[in-house]
């Protein structure tokens, strides 16, 4: 899932600081179950930003709260499109594609992010969500037992460990596991340690976003250009 | 003190309003039998009585304060004796989160507590709630309900809210 954090109060009150009303936009999908950005947040935020507008001195403020399933599918953005213009603005409480995807949907209306967008991860224990993905274009994950070493190594090493990897734990931060300990060790477990003798090659950051933004295409799912 | 409460209106006749979400099985238990004790309990605890601490969302003590409340009580069984097993725990965590925002936006976070007794405790329970309303009155009123005035003194407590949290 895409994992997010809610930005502090005070920035969101600001962000919206010159509007009178605004609608606070949940997501359904990942920044719900990663408790940032759903319906329950939403709210939650709404009631919060508007004391911090009231014992600022502001009045007249009216923020009011929805949530879609997805803002990342304009489909499900036409519904807030027909109740845009009742708002000033909207603070989007989606990851950083929402946000771009609701203000390209509402082409007059201001759109403020009301989160930080994290990474691509996991939930990894109740309320814990780690890194696991960097969404390189180019996955190599069958080459390191299936753990990603540009994701999890501090270092982005494709041969490591470093000399820093100290009792299966990363020198930057004793609290976080060698990822190359960890691919060592699955190595072991799954019988492919022979993957690790050579040397891995170097890898094509232009699949990355180094190669400018990227899209993905699929031909079979559009046939609009065999509409007549 | 903060800044602003500096120049605040008076409080004289002010009685804070305090909203206790008590569990059913322990706390609103412990408080019918405050009542059955004849035991003195300040009357402007306003007693809302939920299925379980674990069903305090934390939504519902925000809108609280947002709706008013100088104070706020979330009071459920004692730890390892939740009917639901864990919801108190559960509870425990949303009220440190709450008191976090609280403090984030300047509502001092003393202002929400949350207390621990069993359905035998009825003396436990009006102990609570005359320490509750002591914080509050040294607190004075909620910074809120100070904004509020000073706009519109004659407005106590109006939030514009729409709808109900999921």
């Amino acid at each position: 899932m895409i994992v997010a954090e809610r930005k502090p109060v005070s920035e969101i009150r600001d962000l919206i600081a010159p509007h009178d009303r605004v609608l606070f936009l949940g997501c359904g999908t990942c920044v719900t179950v990663c408790m940032a950005g759903g319906a329950r947040e939403v709210s939650l935020m709404a009631a919060v930003v508007r004391m911090a507008a009231e014992l600022g001195g502001r009045t007249g403020l009216v923020i009011e709260e929805a949530t879609v399933e997805r803002q990342c599918e304009i489909l499900f953005l036409d519904p807030i499109a027909e109740q845009a213009a009742g708002y000033d603005a909207i603070c989007s409480f989606g990851c950083g594609a929402g946000v771009q995807h609701v203000a390209a949907r509402l082409p007059q209306t201001p759109v403020h992010p009301g989160l930080d967008t994290q990474f691509l991860g996991v939930l990894e224990g109740d309320g814990v969500w780690a890194e696991r993905c960097a969404g390189c274009g180019s996955c190599r994950l069958a080459e390191f037992s299936g753990l990603c070493p540009i994701a999890r190594c501090a270092k982005r090493l494709l041969n490591g460990p470093c000399g820093g990897s100290q009792v299966g734990r990363c020198e930057i931060d004793p609290a976080l596991p060698c990822a190359w300990q960890l691919i060592y060790e699955r190595a072991r477990a799954v019988g492919a340690l022979d993957r690790l003798q050579g040397v891995a090659e170097v890898q094509e950051w232009g699949k990355a976003l180094d190669g400018g933004p990227r899209r993905v295409v699929r031909g079979d799912q559009s046939i609009a250009d065999l509409r007549r | 003190m903060s800044d602003r409460h500096q120049g605040a209106p008076s409080t004289a006749g002010w009685d804070p309003v305090i909203v206790a979400f008590a569990s059913h099985y322990c706390a609103y238990a412990a408080a019918d039998l405050a009542g059955v004790l004849r035991l003195q309990c300040s009357p402007n605890v306003r007693v809302i009585r939920m299925p379980c601490t674990g069903k305090v969302e934390s939504i519902y003590i925000v809108r609280a304060f947002e709706k008013g409340a100088d104070g706020v009580i979330v009071a459920g069984c004692l730890e390892g004796g939740c009917h639901h097993v864990e919801g108190n725990l559960r509870a425990r965590r949303r009220v440190e989160r709450v008191q976090a925002l609280l403090g984030e936006i300047g509502i001092e976070s003393e202002r929400l507590g949350m207390y621990d007794l069993s359905s035998a405790q009825g003396t436990r329970f009006a102990e609570i709630v005359n320490e509750m309303n002591d914080r509050v009155a040294k607190l004075g009123p909620s910074p809120l309900r100070v904004a509020r005035q000073r706009v519109e003194p004659r407005v106590v407590a109006v939030a514009a809210t729409k709808g109900d949290p999921p």
